[in-house]
């Protein structure tokens, strides 16, 4: 299952991902993307893939990556 | 906290005991990889820097990587409560630097390195000279200075401070293990780990299962303060009752009403004498040793307002790199200050424990992780206070704590 990695240094929270995956993540109090299950590195189910690649190509802060964990 | 405590018998003594010899005189053993990481396996030996970590994996991810590694040793300590590295290196430099460059040569590393703050750095160069001189060290060794902050001593923290980058953490997708320094595989071990590397070499592993307990074996180097007579650093086995480290400390100086272990990433657990200070007897308050720092909490002093005391220290000491810590520390910090202060409004302990879990798990490092771990303890161990205080009361200044 592949996992989406969030590079926090990185992440300035322009919120683009929760938009583009909201199954996925919610904004938090600062926006920034957090997971619905609360996961660090949530698992992406197969159905969500393919926003989640779209997520990570388009994040401004180039902050996502599909890791395999 | 500087002083040496005297041990008494029953604690350990090896790393700060060790007699002092002239570096000529014996020369740290040559040890091929297969070799270390097998006696450190059979040692049993954890990190000392807090986290625990099995050191003979590490050595290994290292070692499986490919490349030329390199091995910094870290005696960064940017913890307040700790002073058991400096101790270390002020008065067993040898042994540190033994361990390091048997490292060094099991590994073939390309490169060494101590990391330690600025003021230690004179005379630990003056030891690297005249061991350069009598041919100990196969290796230079490099000395960098470590910033005086609480995250400087963080794993990818010090890689960027010897890749001469601010020292502050890294996102962590790739282990540093497998590229660190340049992207080279890169060990980062506590001081004091490398100390007992050094004599787990000279002495073998059952030496080193002689103290400790089966599961945890070997000594640490406890740094023991707050309401004690002589506040210092000892050593001792885990497993080491808590009344023996706060004896061999001159004792407790009043009454305690709580302790804090493993420093300001720690944990808040009852001051029973007879309680194991272990990974396993610490694990049900949500605690362990981790780099051995034991703080004691006198009588008549408020738990909660100590708690968030510490909170307010470690929101800012924040890197200032992920959102959700440079956002949610302060806010958790003044949360928690609030109900101290006891300007409590209704919720507020419920906002504290939302606050915790959203912050945990979403930074580059820890901080994050453990500023919640000693945030919950404090909520738990001073729960009649949390009551108290919402009622605009306080238990330890009525005299009941």
């Amino acid at each position: 299952m592949n996992r989406l990695h969030i590079d926090w240094t990185a992440c300035d929270g322009r919120g683009l991902c929760a938009e583009l995956v909201p199954e996925l993540l919610a904004e938090d109090d600062w926006g920034y993307p957090v997971a619905r299950d609360g996961a660090a590195e949530p698992a992406v189910p197969d159905h969500l893939e393919r926003s989640v690649r779209l997520a990570v190509d388009r994040c401004p802060a180039l902050a996502l990556r599909l890791v395999r964990r | 906290m500087t002083s040496i405590a005297e041990a008494s018998a029953h604690l350990g003594h090896r790393l700060l005991a060790e007699p002092g010899r002239l570096p000529s005189a014996d020369r740290p053993p040559v040890l091929d990889q297969a070799r270390l990481i097998e006696m450190l396996r059979a040692a049993g030996l954890t990190g000392r820097g807090g986290a625990g970590f099995p050191t003979w994996r590490k050595l290994a991810a290292v070692a499986g990587a490919g490349g030329r590694p390199v091995v910094i040793a870290n005696g960064a300590e940017g913890e307040p409560g700790s002073g058991k590295d400096r101790a270390l290196l002020t008065y067993q430099p040898q042994l540190v630097l033994d361990g390091l460059q048997i490292v060094v040569g099991a590994l073939g590393a390309g490169a060494a390195h101590v990391y330690l703050p600025a003021a230690a750095g004179g005379a630990i160069r003056a030891v690297l000279t005249s061991r350069r001189q009598a041919g100990l060290d196969p290796i230079a060794v490099n000395v960098h200075a470590a910033p005086d902050t609480f995250i400087a001593g963080e794993e990818s923290a010090v890689v960027a401070a010897i890749a001469g980058r601010p020292a502050l953490p890294a996102d962590k997708r790739v282990r540093i293990t497998e590229s660190g320094v340049d992207g080279a595989p890169t060990l980062v071990q506590n001081a004091e780990t490398l100390a007992h590397i050094a004599l787990i070499a000279r002495h073998g592993p059952a030496w080193f299962r002689t103290a400790g307990t089966s599961d945890e074996p070997g000594t640490f180097l406890a740094t023991v303060g707050g309401a004690v007579a002589a506040p210092g650093v000892l050593e001792a086995g885990y497993g080491v009752p808590l009344g023996d480290l706060i004896d061999a400390a001159g004792g407790a100086t009043t009454d305690l009403q709580a302790v804090l272990i493993g420093g300001y990433h720690g944990g808040w657990i009852p001051p029973r004498p007879d309680l194991p200070i272990s990974r396993a007897a610490l694990a049900p308050y949500g605690a362990s040793p981790g780099a051995g720092i034991v703080l004691a909490l006198p009588v008549g002093v408020c738990g909660l307002t100590e708690t968030a005391r510490i909170a307010g220290y470690l929101a800012g000491q924040v890197a200032g790199q992920c959102g959700p810590c440079i956002n949610g520390l302060p806010r958790l910090a003044d949360t928690l200050a609030d109900l101290a202060h006891r300007r409590g409004r209704p919720g507020l302990p419920g906002e504290v424990e939302r606050l915790s879990a959203l912050v945990s798990g979403r930074g580059a490092c820890r901080h994050p992780d453990g500023t919640v771990r000693l945030i919950r303890s404090g909520m738990r161990a001073f729960q009649a206070d949390v009551a108290a205080h919402l009622a605009g009361r306080c238990l330890a200044k009525e005299g009941y704590r």
